[in-house]
């Protein structure tokens, strides 16, 4: 009994009662994240994965600021009936330039994860704005006011910088170069284009808001930047290529 | 150091030297039963551990003896599934598009795979009840823009309308109006109405016909014909059938001329298995506009 009585330190020193609980969490952390950190087995390394362009990069925190994670998970589960309505299921290396990633817990909304080409960009554009004008019986809020805000462009580096800081590897060309590659990404005719699917390979270039006379002008809309970022979900992973067996662990 | 424990005189058993107001809380032990569940799952979790993946270590992790992986369990789900389907899948698969429908087994098979791939993928478009909604055409009636045979259905479904894939369907309306159109802006409305006349639509007063029918002729028949019947080649929609994908009244014609129209939809070869495509196709022409 004598153990159990030397417990009585700590109920009687909140100090020490601390101390004891951070050394007690600490163990829990170190055996249940630390080897997710180094595990071969945990880390999967896939072909195709690239960070945000500028303008999906600008829709992300459009997202994350809005609270779509709210409703909708970005989180495809290895489970049959998810796999048959949404798509493969996510991979780890999918989120793995998400600062923080999206894979939200509460599906209000459907999931997310490979929404990218699912549907028109007109089609995302009307929903956006008013959801139940295409789909009766949604109980989505409507983000109308995309359209008329405009990405304000002295943020547009910064973004980048701080989410190199967070460890996305952006170069310097990406970072310095951030604002054009942003105007680029909304205008086919912009001499920008090639240059921005070198730096970003694989990058789509349109006037994803439906406004390509402004984008022309290098207006950049946060409906252009939702839009893009939603239309990339998913889509960089080539699954026709990508051997699913090969990584089963 | 050691301080005896004081003796609750009702009970007999220690308190715990806590006291608010005179007030005393007794030391009384755990409830048996909880003590004995407690100890229980404790041996649980030690059989836990040796059956299923759990502890980490340098290079890899105990992987149980029951070998599960979540990933490989959601594959051999899904192989099942291909294998439960593998039989009536197969037989689409090998059915021309055509001859579906005279197999009743079949038809129903696909109807049903059909309805259940729409859902998920093409109502939030078409509407759950593929009537559509301004522009998203309406798949119930008559109206094709690009054909209503059930070839002509599944070869949209697979490729798509106006993507990136080279063999979607292409065939853009170009802007007419603007500073540099082919139409000044008094000659947009006067398209306008003559396309409103087309349809038996009222036109506004003092509306010249002749001028219509001209400006119409040089801009506007190279795709819709001289009789505005449309072009399925092309996917140029009949003019004359009162039918408009984006709106019928004045106003939405002058916009549809100034700035022209291109909706797009996404190609489902990629997304989609050949045999749900092809059950797509199936299920969308037995809505009742099939052709």
């Amino acid at each position: 009994m004598s153990l159990w009585n030397k417990h009585a330190i700590f109920e009687k020193n909140s100090i020490i009662l601390t101390i004891g609980i951070l050394v007690v969490v600490a163990i829990g952390g170190l055996v249940e994240i630390a080897p997710l950190f180094y595990l071969r087995s945990t880390i999967e390394k896939v072909e195709g994965v690239r960070p945000y362009t500028p303008l999906e990069l600008a829709g992300r925190a459009i997202y994350v600021r809005e609270g779509c994670y709210n409703c909708h998970s970005q989180m495809i589960r290895p489970l049959r009936d998810e796999v048959e309505r949404y798509g493969h299921y996510s991979l780890a290396a999918e989120s793995m330039y998400d600062k923080p990633f999206q894979w939200g817990s509460k599906r209000t909304g459907p999931d997310l994860a490979r929404v990218g080409g699912k549907y028109s960009d007109a089609w995302h554009v009307a929903h956006l704005a008013n959801p139940r004008s295409i789909v009766p019986q949604s109980i989505m809020p409507g983000y109308a006011f995309l359209a008329q805000a405009e990405i304000r462009p002295e943020q547009v580096a910064g973004h980048l910088r701080t989410n190199s800081l967070g460890g996305v590897p952006y170069t310097t060309d990406q970072i310095s170069n951030a604002l054009v590659d942003l105007r680029a990404q909304v205008n086919p005719d912009s001499p920008g284009v090639q240059a921005l699917q070198a730096r970003y390979p694989g990058a789509t270039v349109r006037a994803f808001g439906g406004n390509p006379t402004a984008a022309a002008t290098g207006t950049v809309t946060e409906m252009d930047a939702l839009v893009a970022y939603l239309q990339v979900l998913g889509t960089m992973v080539d699954f026709r290529t990508y051997d699913a067996r090969a990584n089963i662990r | 150091m050691a301080v005896q424990p004081e003796i609750d005189h009702a009970t007999g058993r220690t308190t715990t030297g806590h006291e608010w107001d005179g007030i005393k809380e007794l030391n009384s032990p755990l409830p048996k039963w909880w003590l004995y569940i407690f100890y229980a799952t404790i041996v649980w979790s030690v059989g836990y551990w040796i059956v299923y993946p759990s502890w980490p270590l340098v290079t890899n992790y105990t992987k149980g003896v029951f070998g599960y992986a979540s990933r490989q369990d959601v594959t051999r789900e899904l192989d099942a599934l291909k294998a439960l389907r593998a039989e009536r899948a197969g037989a689409l698969a090998r059915t021309p598009l055509e001859d579906i429908a005279k197999d009743p087994t079949l038809l129903t098979f696909a109807l049903a795979q059909g309805k259940a791939a729409f859902g998920d993928n093409c109502a939030p478009c078409h509407g759950l009840s593929a009537t559509g909604s301004p522009s998203f055409p309406n798949l119930r009636d008559d109206t094709w823009l690009w054909g209503g045979g059930i070839a002509d259905i599944h070869q949209t479904i697979a490729f798509g309308i106006r993507n990136a894939d080279d063999r979607s369907r292409q065939g853009p309306m170009p802007g007419l109006g603007g500073p540099n159109g082919a139409l000044k802006p008094d000659e947009v409305i006067t398209v306008a109405n003559f396309v409103r006349a087309l349809s038996g639509l009222p036109t506004r007063q003092g509306y010249d016909p002749a001028k219509g029918k001209e400006l119409f002729a040089n801009n506007c028949a190279a795709c819709h014909g001289d009789e505005g019947r449309g072009n399925r080649e092309m996917g140029a929609p009949n003019l004359t059938s009162r039918n408009f994908l984006y709106g019928s009244d004045e106003k939405t014609i002058i916009e549809t001329i100034n700035l022209g129209r291109g909706g797009v939809m996404p190609g489902w070869a990629g997304r989609l298995d050949e045999t749900t495509v092809k059950s797509l196709a199936v299920y969308v022409h037995a809505l009742g506009g099939g052709q």
